[in-house]
């Protein structure tokens, strides 16, 4: 076995270090964020009341900078009343680890302030609706669109042009204009989403079609196939698992205009839920809020990935370990899995 | 070890022993299934007119095997890509059997360099290709397909993918697909250039064990002077700038072929031939044949021949 590099220039990593660098990108953050909420001396550049003494303005818990805490305290110990007492604490919008952990269950137990506010698991759903939609509506238009304008220049011609001018108009700019077309509720912002997807969606599977192997349809034209099927039966299926995981990208930047869109017209999801808890200056709630639309991000590209992997199983580089572990067992059976092997055994003609 | 035939004692290749003639004459009476008329191809660059092909005529017969070779840069590919009407020519016209064509189609199959293999496909799926693009029904093309499969002898590997396939496999493959469309003639642009050495004589060899019991015709294009002459009734050299017919030459080393004949003098007369018309003795050395202008740069005493 040679040696593995950390730094080996475009080289692969061990299958155990590549786990265990995975978990470490989540967990320094963590730990870098648990250092500053729980080592006093690190940072934390207020003082927490615990006694007021002889200040009057002081009150119990309120969080004074510490500079100016030392000058009341020497004002005081100068007049010679009672010295306030008070511990360091970071700025109320760095809560500790602890505080978010407990605010993640507690977000979701917690009745709104006011009522008729959603709950949180009710604003999520609503924000995971809206992304639904727009994202739907967006790739039922832009995805065949896209694989036109990839397959025949005419179109690309009569359409891209127009498209990169559009898209580089940021899409909260439409805010007031969705609202006057659509009304105030849900219509605009799944609008917004579809304006900030789709002309990126179109000139994006527009390239990935285009990058497909102009052999492959050279080879299906001398075996007989004409327009229709050169689309649908070559070009699309060529194209398919890198247009996947364009769609895969794209979900994403969806994501990132969630935020806006939801304070078009009335505020409405997870938008809301955060504005709503920072305005009660509840920042573990707001924290707990954004860690989840983070996971439900990942968890949802992650299942996307390995659903992908099943669905293209003639582009899966890597089998899987319980694949590897078969094709061992049947290795006798299964000798199409190891084309490493010298030839002979195909040449019984 | 064959004795060394010496250059002056190499019978002409022009000569054909009485077998080898017959068989050229039983060929020339067979009908013609393509025709090659006076055809050109120009490119347009930057400084004008660029001429790639004038003015090449040939015929090929049915179940003949033609081999295009030529000098890099002569417009074999470019040849071969017009018959497949993956590109057209500025001048001349092809006939397949009497009618003139043009554009792609499933009567000239074509088997390529870089396999194009449809990597979505199984090996099955894709020999299937071709007759389901005919219009026949899944059922049938599976079967048919699956002798297709048998005679490169692929059939272990009916459900791989291209991807789980070495460079021989995926050819043969690409060779049972192409065949599968029940060409009229099949073209093939240099197939074996990818393969290792020993894979291509493997290959070689499996080719005209296809073509002797397939009815079918091959024009088949490369830059290897001796698989041209190992495959070949004939051979259509071409030279370069512009491409035009050099010579057709009519291989001399007797039918069944097989490596061990490489040399037999009728086969190094060949060679001989190709080399002269290949590469021609130049009054002026370009600069590849020039001799490097090498600096020596290791310790006096250092040698290693």
């Amino acid at each position: 076995m040679p040696r593995h590099q950390w730094f080996a220039v475009r080289q692969d990593l061990p299958p155990r270090r590549r786990t265990l660098l995975g978990v470490l990108a989540f967990l320094l953050p963590v730990v870098v964020w648990c250092i500053v909420s729980y080592v006093p001396f690190v940072w934390h550049p207020m003082i927490k009341v615990e006694n007021p003494g002889a200040v009057s303005w002081f009150r119990v818990d309120q969080l004074i900078p510490r500079a100016d805490f030392e000058t009341q305290v020497a004002r005081v110990t100068a007049e010679g009343g009672v010295v306030p007492t008070g511990e360091r604490a970071n700025p109320i919008y760095l809560p500790a680890p602890h505080a978010v952990c407990r605010a993640l269950y507690t977000a979701f137990t917690t009745a709104p302030v006011l009522r008729g506010d959603l709950w949180l698991h009710e604003s999520l759903w609503m924000s995971i609706q809206t992304i639904f939609w727009g994202f739907l509506i967006s790739s039922a238009v832009g995805v065949p669109l896209g694989v036109l304008c990839g397959a025949y220049t005419s179109v690309a011609r009569t359409t891209e042009p127009f498209v990169d001018f559009v898209r580089y108009m940021p899409a909260p700019a439409f805010g007031a204009l969705m609202v006057a077309v659509f009304g105030i509720h849900l219509e605009p912002k799944i609008a917004i989403i579809v304006i900030g997807t789709f002309f990126q969606q179109v000139l994006v599977v527009a390239n990935t079609v285009r990058k497909a192997e102009l052999g492959l349809i050279e080879a299906a034209q001398t075996l007989g196939a004409k327009r229709r099927h050169l689309l649908l039966r070559v070009l699309l299926p060529a194209s398919l698992p890198d247009l996947y995981n364009d769609l895969r990208i794209l979900l994403g930047w969806a994501w990132t205009y969630l935020i806006v869109a939801e304070v078009v017209g009335v505020s409405s999801g997870i938008t809301f839920f955060i504005n709503q808890q920072a305005k009660y200056r509840n920042f573990d709630n707001v924290y707990a809020a954004i860690v989840i639309i983070g996971v439900i991000g990942l968890a949802t590209d992650q299942v996307l990935a390995f659903a992908g992997a099943r669905l293209f199983p003639w582009r899966s580089q890597r089998p899987s370990r319980l694949r590897t572990l078969l094709v061992r067992l049947f290795a006798d059976r299964y000798t199409v899995l190891f084309p490493d092997e010298p030839e002979t055994k195909g040449n019984t003609a | 070890m064959s004795p060394v035939v010496s250059a002056a004692a190499l019978p002409d290749y022009r000569e054909q022993s009485r077998a080898v003639a017959d068989r050229f004459r039983k060929l020339r009476e067979r009908p013609v299934v393509l025709s090659v008329e006076n055809l050109g191809r120009q490119f347009d660059s930057e400084h004008g007119p660029v001429t790639a092909l004038r003015d090449v005529s040939f015929q090929v017969h049915r179940r003949e095997f033609l081999c295009v070779i030529g000098p890099s840069g002569c417009g074999k590919s470019t040849l071969i890509r017009m018959v497949a009407g993956l590109d057209y020519p500025t001048s001349g016209r092809m006939l397949l059997d009497g009618r003139e064509v043009s554009g792609p189609g499933p009567d000239r199959g074509m088997v390529f360099q870089g396999y194009t293999l449809f990597p979505w496909l199984n090996v099955t799926r894709n020999v299937m290709f071709g007759l389901e693009m005919q219009g026949m029904d899944r059922s049938r093309a599976e079967a048919e397909a699956r002798q297709w499969i048998d005679l490169v002898g692929l059939s272990r590997f009916e459900k791989a993918y291209p991807a789980q396939l070495s460079g021989g496999m995926k050819q043969r493959t690409a060779i049972a697909r192409a065949l599968a469309a029940n060409p009229r003639i099949l073209l093939m642009d240099e197939p074996f250039g990818a393969l290792d050495a020993q894979t291509r004589a493997q290959m070689q060899t499996h080719l005209l064990e296809i073509w002797r019991n397939v009815d079918v015709t091959i024009l088949f294009i490369t830059h290897d002077l001796d698989e041209a002459i190992l495959l070949a009734d004939r051979i259509l050299v071409l030279k370069a700038n512009p491409g035009e017919v050099a010579e057709l030459i009519e291989v001399p080393v007797p039918r069944p072929r097989s490596l061990g004949q490489v040399n037999s003098p009728e086969f190094l007369a060949t060679r001989r031939r190709l080399d002269e018309l290949i590469h021609p003795r130049r009054e002026h050395a370009s600069a590849e044949a020039e001799k490097l202008p090498i600096v020596r740069l290791t310790q006096v005493g250092d040698d290693v021949e």
